[in-house]
């Protein structure tokens, strides 16, 4: 069991957002799987259909994506989310996106309905003009709208940040002022791939973001940098498929994981990574997660 | 996968609606009801099931399907697969049925094929909207006995596939599979579900694709969470029992749309 900004965890394993996450029953299959806690498809104030496709494509270091905050929009959602609370017993996080703090509050209050248990502010997709990254990279628009958010819900608010900054610390202390009661570290770093048989850019988008193993370091330098400097917890993510990188992860200073592209090989990553941590943590002789939590930082 | 450029070699045009895109590359290890995602460049990528192992059959209906049809032999596509789980083939001396509406016949004209093949008895009910747009009674024919319907009478047995399908004797087939429009499929669903030949049936349905990969989830079907692009696009009509097949499904916002 591992607790975060209050939700109890029965594993650090969480969903990403983004990933498996645009229907409740998507959701609920997820958990069922096995994961710790599910966060849920980025979800806007109105209907997006997001970027023309290929909008995901496999690469030989990772996986490249622009999905273009493709979402039912927040009334339509209500119901999805519903479902997933009533039919699963793990923590449901609402991760939402806007354009300016009264979106946010306008899409935070709409989902509120259907009671998920924390938000995770998406201040970081790569790839949306007016969204995520282009605000969550001015830590005065970050501050702001986390402290807008967090003052008309009454559950954790979590913000998710963007690695395609000069110092992502400044953006994390930035959520931690405006009231952030745990920062997720990283979203995808901006990426590009071309089809050299025609020239043409293999994204829809022309770019977008890279996930999986490649930025595995990016993501640990990023989440070591913010436990130094954050009182609030930090929640890993980049690169995430075995338990060792998640032990990895945890001994930068993560508190829990989130796994996003690993889901590819198989819906089982969770479950497989959370009982690899605790055979981990049972033959190293630690307590609990908590000994492993930002362990690198007392060593040299 | 990168997508891996394909140039068309040869465009069958099979009705008015309705054409064949051959290849260069072939895709050998693909079963039949498997899909690629065909990268139309600089418009969309899209989902099509295999016709042959280097070939998509495509009916006219968007943005995507239009522009491929502006293509010629000479021009080419991206290509990523085959993906998905196709049909369960069927082994030596089993009977059985196909059920196929309209373009929905692409992926079971090679499924029929490899089942006679295979030395299985095939039976098919190919059914369109008149004479015009009967996709490959040939290559049906050519597997075992036919059974036509078309909506106006223009050939064959007036009438939809399920008229004929009601009056075969369903308990004598091993293997049942339909692929057409989700209507249809949602009739042949009832039948088989009355007779209870559901174990032993199988459907391709279809859905919007997003990443096409089983990673994105807008696909996913209530209220088992399956997804169409990894944990299909064939499942077992078990599988669908209570589901939104026949209902509805999702457009690109993920929002829900009636069939």
């Amino acid at each position: 069991m591992v607790t975060i900004t209050g939700l109890d965890l029965k594993n650090p394993t969480i969903l990403a957002a983004g990933i498996m996450g645009t229907t409740g029953a998507s959701l609920v299959h997820v958990a069922k799987e096995g994961a710790g806690a599910v966060v849920t498809k980025s979800i806007g104030p109105a209907p997006e259909k997001g970027h023309p496709n290929p909008s995901m494509v496999r690469l030989e270091c990772g996986f490249l994506n622009a999905m273009g905050l493709p979402n039912p929009s927040y009334k339509d959602f209500i119901k999805e989310l519903e479902i997933a609370k009533n039919e699963t017993s793990v923590p449901v996080i609402a991760s939402i996106f806007g354009g300016s703090a009264d979106e946010f509050v306008r899409v935070a209050e709409g989902l509120s309905h259907a009671k998920p248990d924390a938000f995770e502010l998406n201040l970081s997709c790569p790839h949306a003009e007016g969204y995520g990254a282009m605000i969550g990279s001015d830590p005065h628009k970050v501050q702001q709208i986390t402290s807008a958010v967090c003052n008309n819900v009454d559950v954790p608010v979590w913000v998710k940040l963007t690695p395609n900054v000069t110092d992502i610390v400044a953006i994390g202390k930035a959520a931690a002022s405006g009231g952030a009661d745990a920062v997720v570290a990283i979203n995808t770093v901006r990426a590009m791939a071309i089809d050299i048989a025609s020239g043409y850019p293999i994204l829809g988008n022309r770019f977008g973001g890279l996930s999986g193993p490649a930025i595995k370091p990016i993501a640990v330098k990023c989440v070591y940098d913010l436990y130094a400097a954050l009182d609030i917890p930090v929640i890993g993510v980049g690169g995430i498929s075995t338990w060792q990188d998640a032990v990895e992860m945890m001994m930068a200073g993560a508190s829990a994981v989130q796994v996003g592209s690993a889901v590819f090989e198989g819906l089982d990553v969770f479950g497989s990574i959370s009982s690899g941590i605790d055979s981990f943590l049972t033959e190293k002789g630690y307590g609990g997660v908590e000994d492993i939590i930002g362990l690198a930082h007392g060593m040299v | 996968m990168r997508p891996v450029n394909a140039l068309i070699t040869k465009i069958v045009k099979e009705s008015p609606s309705i054409r064949t895109f051959f290849f260069d590359a072939s895709f050998d290890s693909a079963t039949p009801g498997q899909f690629v995602m065909v990268w139309v460049r600089g418009v969309d990528e899209i989902p099509m099931t295999l016709s042959y192992k280097n070939a998509i059959t495509v009916q006219k209906v968007g943005d995507a399907t239009s522009r491929l049809f502006e293509l010629g032999e000479g021009d080419s596509v991206g290509i990523r697969g085959p993906s998905g789980k196709g049909f369960t083939l069927p082994g030596k001396g089993d009977r059985i049925l196909v059920v196929a509406g309209g373009v929905g016949a692409a992926p079971l004209a090679p499924l029929a094929e490899c089942a006679e093949g295979a030395g299985a008895e095939v039976t098919t009910i190919l059914g369109a909207r008149n004479a015009d747009e009967l996709v490959f009674k040939n290559r049906f024919s050519g597997t075992g006995i036919l059974h036509i319907t078309t909506d106006d009478g223009s050939e064959g047995r007036k009438g939809f596939v399920t008229d004929a399908l009601r009056e075969l004797d369903l308990p004598a087939y091993d293997r049942i599979y339909t692929c057409g429009p989700e209507v249809m499929m949602a009739r042949v669903f009832d039948i088989l579900q009355d007779a209870g030949a559901l174990e032993r049936s199988e459907f391709s349905l279809h859905r919007y694709f997003k990443c096409g990969i089983g990673v994105c989830g807008a696909c996913c079907m209530d209220p088992s969470g399956l997804r169409v692009c990894k944990d299909g696009p064939v499942f077992n009509g078990t599988q669908l029992v209570g589901s939104e097949f026949g209902k509805y499904k999702r457009s690109a916002s993920g929002q829900r749309v009636g069939i």
